[in-house]
């Protein structure tokens, strides 16, 4: 399926295209395949796509001097783009620690949700997410399919240092801090796992449009996945959809 | 051979920084890179460096350093009164220095944001194709009393450097470049009036991150999804508050983009202090 996309001019160097305002797996689908298509016959020209929902903004090395010729460039490729082959769905298997030592909003968010922190959990780890984007801390990712049981106001004055690590929800989301950070999220949990780490070639092994699924381990699991964290010794692969 | 600068005072927030961290915004990593990108280059270019040599950069109070080594340096961006061992050096022009001399400056006279470029520039780690400082991504987001720095011993000077006068007229102190946003037209028509025709102030929250403006502009514009947001990108947040971000800025953000500075308006802005205003002037592409 295609959408009606609008081009604009962002700034000296960039051009933002727009999908209708929503989240939805179509639109980041129909994203992943244009923006493999446009890395591909682009390469020498753009520095980076930066997605977001609905949007991916197009960013090259120089000036555009002529941005009608540009995005009629971008436009063919949209067209052809949906002949490109799938890439297997990734689905990262991330633990998680909900020990009420390493979550310290767990039990008042159980509370203020009416439900008991076993039940929290069983949502929490329930569902597959959906990697849409990263964005706010290097190695944050955006992930979409929270229960809605869970959804929660953020805190009206957020924390100061929420650690890294921290499994939170905040509003209709969930995610992972990838560093010590203010947050205004509710910490329902903790995992050992580093989601950036800039000493590894590759500092992010999570990629937009990945899937993620939260699995429950006792604090004595998370002690030990911690050490070998760092030790540089713990490897995590994903399964394949 | 190496030699090392040693950083004897930090001076008020000083850290190293290049044109950037590109390529990596898909990560969530920001930019990063000198506030004002034309006294950064500037510096390289009176020192015959290539464009992506390392900076210091510093804020307000230049950082005191001692260089173990012979080398030449230059300083470019906000102007102040400097002192090569206690005697007194000129801005914009090429500087011989020698084993052990060390470099001071008083609290600056104009702008905000200086840089001290170094031939061959600064060595400090690269991160992800860049040195600049960002916290999270390199040790520390700033240097520190007692820090560091390493770069090339260079003995090449001739002393036939002249100095370089630049033309201030080209800041044109009060008028700040924009291109529309893309939630501009989401505005009421007495919105972008008021844009476009209001003086506005630097407030006092200013970063490396962003530039608060103190003035508010009533805002009715319904809540959006995150999207990508660049340096220089203005954001209108709920309480009205205008947002200008700089180049520390997260890659994506929840804010209508009300308007985008040019390239040369974003070094303009962060040369601005607190009170200071300008106006917006709207440019097309």
């Amino acid at each position: 399926m295609k959408f009606e996309l609008r081009y604009r001019q962002y700034n000296e160097k960039s051009i933002l295209i727009e999908w209708p305002a929503k989240i939805s797996e179509k639109t980041l689908k129909d994203q992943l395949y244009y923006k493999k298509n446009i890395e591909k016959y682009c390469d020498k020209l753009i520095v980076e796509v930066i997605l977001s929902y609905n949007s991916m903004l197009i960013c090259y090395m120089s000036t555009i001097e002529d941005v009608y010729s540009e995005v009629l460039v971008l436009r063919s490729l949209y067209d052809d783009s949906s002949s490109l082959g799938v890439s297997k769905k990734r689905l990262w298997k991330i633990p998680v620690c909900y020990s009420a030592s390493l979550a310290p909003d767990l039990e008042s968010f159980a509370e203020t949700k009416s439900l008991s922190v076993d039940q929290v959990i069983q949502l929490h780890t329930g569902n597959v997410y959906t990697v849409f984007f990263l964005g706010f801390l290097p190695g944050f990712c955006y992930l979409g399919g929270l229960d809605e049981k869970l959804f929660l106001d953020r805190k009206k004055s957020p924390s100061l240092t929420v650690e890294k690590g921290a499994v939170a929800i905040g509003g209709s989301q969930t995610g992972i801090y990838p560093q010590d950070s203010p947050g205004g999220w509710h910490v329902i949990g903790k995992s050992p796992l580093s989601f950036f780490d800039v000493k590894k070639e590759n500092p992010v092994f999570v990629r937009c449009g990945d899937c993620i699924q939260f699995v429950s381990i006792e604090e004595k699991i998370y002690n030990d996945i911690s050490a070998k964290v760092e030790m540089n010794n713990f490897d995590l692969n994903p399964n394949f959809l | 051979m190496m030699g090392i600068v040693e950083i004897l005072n930090s001076g008020f927030y000083s850290s190293i920084q290049d044109r950037g961290r590109l390529g990596y915004g898909e990560m969530g990593v920001p930019k990063s890179g000198a506030m004002d990108q034309s006294a950064y280059d500037f510096a390289n270019l009176l020192l015959n460096n290539d464009e992506d040599c390392a900076c210091l950069e510093w804020v307000f109070k230049p950082p005191v350093l001692r260089f173990s080594e012979s080398t030449c340096i230059t300083l470019t961006g906000a102007q102040t009164d400097f002192f090569l061992n206690g005697k007194k050096i000129e801005n914009n022009r090429q500087i011989q220095v020698f084993e052990n001399d060390v470099l001071k400056g008083d609290f600056c006279k104009n702008k905000k944001y200086g840089y001290v470029g170094i031939k061959k520039g600064f060595l400090s780690e690269v991160i992800l194709g860049s040195r600049s400082f960002y916290k999270g991504i390199t040790r520390s987001d700033r240097l520190a009393k007692g820090d560091e720095v390493s770069y090339e011993k260079w003995d090449g000077y001739e002393g036939h450097s002249a100095k370089v006068a630049i033309r201030e007229s080209k800041y044109e102190p009060t008028i700040i470049k924009v291109y529309k946003g893309p939630e501009f037209d989401l505005l009421t028509e007495e919105q972008k009036d008021l844009l476009f025709t209001s003086k506005f102030t630097v407030s006092n929250v200013a970063s490396r991150m962003a530039i608060q403006l103190s003035e508010v502009l009533p805002n009715s514009i319904p809540s959006m999804l995150t999207s990508p947001v660049l340096p220089g990108t203005v954001q209108l947040t709920p309480f009205g508050k205008l947002m200008v971000l700089m180049r520390d800025c997260q890659t994506t953000g929840g804010y209508p983009r009300v308007l985008q500075l040019g390239e040369a308006s974003i070094n303009n802005i962060a040369q601005k202090r607190t009170k200071e205003h300008f106006f917006f002037k709207e440019i097309e592409f």
